[in-house]
């Protein structure tokens, strides 16, 4: 099969995923996460590489798990062994910046009905203190506890209920009202609030744990976002393993490392150290305050959202710093060149309905010198602060060029 | 056939490659001038671009 075919397999493979959200279940009954064991984002870190965000996340999920009393007591266990660490990506898993994942931690489930397989993501936890942006004190395992105690059950009930939700139309139509799914995510959010209520409404569930679950969903403008990562995970992941396809098929970041891989080269990472993102800072913080970028988030724009979608939410181009709509419109048709298509269902109206860049070829990147963009929120680099910004970051060219060398190599 | 004294004796209407900074000193003159964002192949690494052209071959078989 030649690379133009290969390629075109590929990417029919990507846009005619058929994401929907059919569950939300504790990790261990979804995924088959067992032991001890902790997932993070990006491609494959050592405990000595990693970050002092991701580190201090790492810590705080096991005494959240109840393996730990107190961090001490956790880092021995790392050290010892103790404790298996994965990447999230290995486990048909997502998570948003450190991406810890543990086996009590409910996972929403997405069923891609076009292929059959599933992907998992944790529910997003809000704003402010949060594991996600390495946040670590009680109030952080007090939140993850009742996720697992309470939110995650009454919206699973409600899920099956509903008999599982369209995610490729969702996002078709968050899309059109100012959405890109990784930044901006308030439209999205509203949509699956509103299929939602009727289920929640009519669940035989205590009515103040409803109210609670109720708000919690309503107070969080990044709510979908996690839903959108699964998304995204679920149609990519089909996609591995296309013999001669050169089409990026997962971009994470770990806080140390970038990586990709690529359709016709399997499991293989290709990894470089991440850049530091770009953006506005909330008062009182700024560059030198920054962890290097973060998360598994940027599957997003590895199916044609995010910042390839930013000519459609040009609100979100302001408060990553990118500018305004022109800027927006020029982050989009950049990102079409390193493209191998648009996507058919993702239009954008600004455009005269075309659809969002999707494919990224790793020959047109290293063709153009151009890297994906990605929108991206910004952690502190000291562990415990939580989030101090938003912005922009753009994924390392080494990574591209190593895939390169590998394909021309397996071609040999 | 026009010789170069010529050229600057009629009105010039320029397309930039390359360099953008040659374009924009130009439209700061406001001379018309279209500007095409180019660069070579792979940074002009010779290698890599050797690499991408033997792929693209591949592509066309």
């Amino acid at each position: 099969m030649s690379i133009k075919t290969a390629n075109q397999a590929a990417l029919e493979r990507l846009v005619q995923a058929r994401p929907m959200l059919v569950d939300c279940l504790p990790a261990e009954k979804a995924m088959g996460l067992t032991g001890r064991t902790v997932l993070h984002a990006g491609p494959p870190l050592s405990w000595e590489h990693g970050c002092p965000a991701m580190q201090a996340a790492v810590l705080c999920a096991m005494r959240y798990e109840g393996w730990a009393a107190d961090d001490a007591t956790a880092l021995d266990f790392v050290l010892q062994g103790k404790v298996r660490l994965g990447p999230c990506h290995h486990m048909g898993a997502v998570g948003p910046m450190t991406g810890i994942i543990t086996p009590s931690m409910p996972v929403f489930v997405v069923e891609n009905r076009a292929r059959g397989n599933r992907a998992y993501v944790t529910i997003n936890e809000g704003l402010g203190k949060v594991l996600r942006f390495g946040a670590n004190d009680d109030s952080v395992v007090e939140r993850l506890r009742w996720l697992a105690r309470e939110v995650g059950p009454v919206l699973g009930a409600v899920i099956r209920a509903g008999g599982g939700i369209d995610l490729r139309a969702l996002m078709a139509q968050a899309l059109r009202m100012g959405d890109e799914m990784h930044q901006r995510n308030v439209a999205a959010s509203c949509l699956l609030a509103r299929t939602l209520m009727g289920h929640l409404a009519r669940a035989s569930i205590d009515s103040q744990a409803v109210a609670r679950v109720a708000d919690f969903i309503a107070s969080n403008d990044q709510f979908f976002l996690n839903i959108a990562m699964a998304a995204g995970k679920a149609s990519t992941d089909p996609c591995l393993g296309i013999q001669n396809s050169t089409m990026v098929v997962t971009m994470a970041r770990n806080g140390t490392d970038f990586g990709i891989r690529v359709a016709g080269l399997g499991d293989r990472w290709f990894t470089a150290p991440v850049e530091m993102p770009k953006g506005l800072y909330f008062p009182g913080f700024g560059p030198e305050d920054a962890n290097p970028d973060m998360g598994d988030s940027a599957i997003v724009e590895t199916m044609g959202l995010g910042a390839f979608a930013m000519a459609a939410s040009p609100a979100v181009a302001r408060f990553v710093g990118a500018g305004g709509m022109q800027e927006a419109i020029r982050a989009t048709e950049e990102m079409a060149e390193i493209c191998l298509g648009e996507h058919p269902h993702f239009r954008i109206p600004s455009l005269d309905e075309r659809g969002t860049p999707v494919g990224i070829d790793i020959r047109k990147v290293v063709e153009t010198g151009i890297t994906p963009l990605i929108n991206t929120g910004i952690a502190g680099k000291k562990p415990g602060v939580g989030q101090i910004g938003a912005g922009v970051a753009r994924a390392s060219l080494a990574c591209f060029e190593q895939a390169l060398e590998a394909f021309s190599a397996r071609s040999r | 056939m026009l010789g170069i004294s010529d050229l600057f004796r009629q009105e010039i209407r320029v397309i930039n490659l390359g360099v953008e900074a040659f374009a924009l000193t130009l439209e700061r003159l406001g001379v018309p001038v279209i500007h095409v964002a180019w660069s070579p192949p792979a940074g002009g690494d010779p290698r890599k671009a050797a690499l991408l052209a033997a792929l693209t071959e591949d592509e066309e078989e």
